[in-house]
């Protein structure tokens, strides 16, 4: 069976679904993330979806629910990329994906996680606040 | 022998036309279309003459059959004389009455050629009401379909020109919005500001609803919409220009709008040029010139 190669990065894990996503696939991946977070201790996770041009209700509830699983494993996840249509798609459905942090491409999804783990390490962690107006 | 009503008409259209053209030119410079000051007497009398001359060819060639194929020059040049009509603004009823306004001259010519002869007066008129009337539901039928084209094209119009993506700085959109929010404009304006948002690599886009003139629960999910769509592409939203009655309304219908909100598009401005980290100095120079 495909399954979706898994990138580590300093402390950062990155996947790039550049495949139609079916929801083995999808069932596949929110597993080998999970351990390998688990083994690694990764501190992020950047998925980058810029080539998936289609999206349905299980994949979007499997990036809320990698977003969910990595949290509990001290891992921010940052979806980076997605494409107008899909942003749609998914807003239409009523997912909204809140509590994932979201970026236009890798190189700002990249820097999102960066200035978390930097924050963090600083010992700031507890009041993080990224609109301080 | 039965009368043939067709050939009744034609005999009168032929060797009444000086009388027939008169009475029509004349019937049509009382009507109300040459009173609107649309169209000029000149005109008036050249599409007369030509519909004229081509219902002629038409009742010779075609018989009575509107819909056949010796119509179709007449059809095409009452059409054209309809279109042109439905831009200049002619009423329905003006538009109507170039055709129909032919029949009393025709009906007087018929009864003037028949005489004392009933038969072929009924024939003859009744061949002439069935041509001209299904004549004039054609006009109306072109006249109609004009105006639905005008009023589409300005409807797409107003939709272009009323959901502009503005590129306020490097990374910053602005989104003006004007007018009221239909799902139908809310998925324009969601497709044009996310496309804007990939182009521009934009971190902030501001959408402005100062020219939204009510905003209830349809128009706040529409806002909501917009704002969760451009969130999923990394970008972050403000919403400014909410006007003080609206906001009232907002709270009192318990719409939320749970997105960043700015009183203008000014203070939106600064607080995206603050995230992005920017900031707009004055000049010392300036300053002490001006006070």
């Amino acid at each position: 069976m495909d399954r979706i190669p898994i990138l580590k990065l300093g402390g950062v894990l990155i996947v790039t679904i550049q495949v139609d996503m079916h929801d083995r696939l999808a069932l596949a991946l929110e597993e080998d993330l999970t351990a390998m977070i688990a083994r690694t201790g990764a501190r992020g996770v950047l998925l980058e979806i810029s080539a998936l041009e289609i999206v349905d209700s299980f994949i979007g509830r499997m990036l809320v629910s990698i977003a969910a699983v990595s949290r509990v494993l001290d891992a921010e996840t940052v979806v980076a990329g997605m494409r107008p249509a899909v942003a749609i798609t998914l807003v239409e459905l009523g997912l909204e994906l809140t509590g994932i942090r979201t970026a236009l491409n890798v190189e700002r999804g990249m820097a999102l996680i960066q200035a978390r783990i930097s924050e963090e390490d600083d010992g700031h962690g507890s009041d993080r606040d990224r609109h301080e107006d | 022998m039965k009368t043939d009503g067709a050939e009744v008409l034609t005999r009168t259209l032929t060797e009444d036309e000086a009388a027939i053209l008169d009475a029509w030119n004349t019937s049509l410079r009382e009507g109300s279309s040459l009173q609107s000051g649309r169209i000029r007497e000149a005109e008036l009398k050249t599409q007369a003459k030509a519909v004229f001359g081509q219902l002629q060819d038409a009742l010779g060639a075609g018989g009575l059959d509107a819909d056949g194929t010796g119509f179709v020059p007449l059809r095409e040049s009452l059409a054209d004389i309809s279109r042109s009509r439905a831009i200049q603004g002619f009423t329905p009823t003006d538009t109507a009455n170039f055709v129909f306004s032919l029949k009393e001259p025709i009906f007087e010519a018929l009864k003037r050629a028949s005489g004392t002869d009933a038969t072929s007066l009924a024939a003859g008129i009744w061949a002439a009401g069935k041509v001209l009337d299904r004549l004039g539901l054609q006009t109306m039928e072109v006249f109609l379909a004009s105006r639905e084209e005008v009023i589409g094209r300005q409807g797409q119009e107003i939709a272009e020109l009323s959901t502009p993506v503005v590129r306020l700085w490097d990374g910053i959109l602005a989104l003006p919005l004007i007018g009221t929010l239909d799902s139908a404009r809310t998925g324009v304006v969601m497709e044009n500001l996310l496309q804007a948002i990939v182009d521009e690599e934009a971190e902030i886009a501001i959408i402005d609803i100062t020219g939204v003139p009510t905003v209830d629960t349809l128009v706040a999910q529409h806002l909501l919409k917009t704002v969760a769509a451009a969130r999923l592409m990394g970008a972050d939203c403000i919403v400014s220009g909410i006007r003080p009655q609206i906001a009232q309304t907002m709270v009192h219908l318990g719409v939320e709008l749970n997105v960043v909100s700015k009183a203008t598009l000014a203070d939106a401005f600064a607080v995206a040029l603050r995230r992005t980290g920017r900031k707009v100095v004055r000049q010392q120079a300036s300053t002490e010139g001006r006070g």
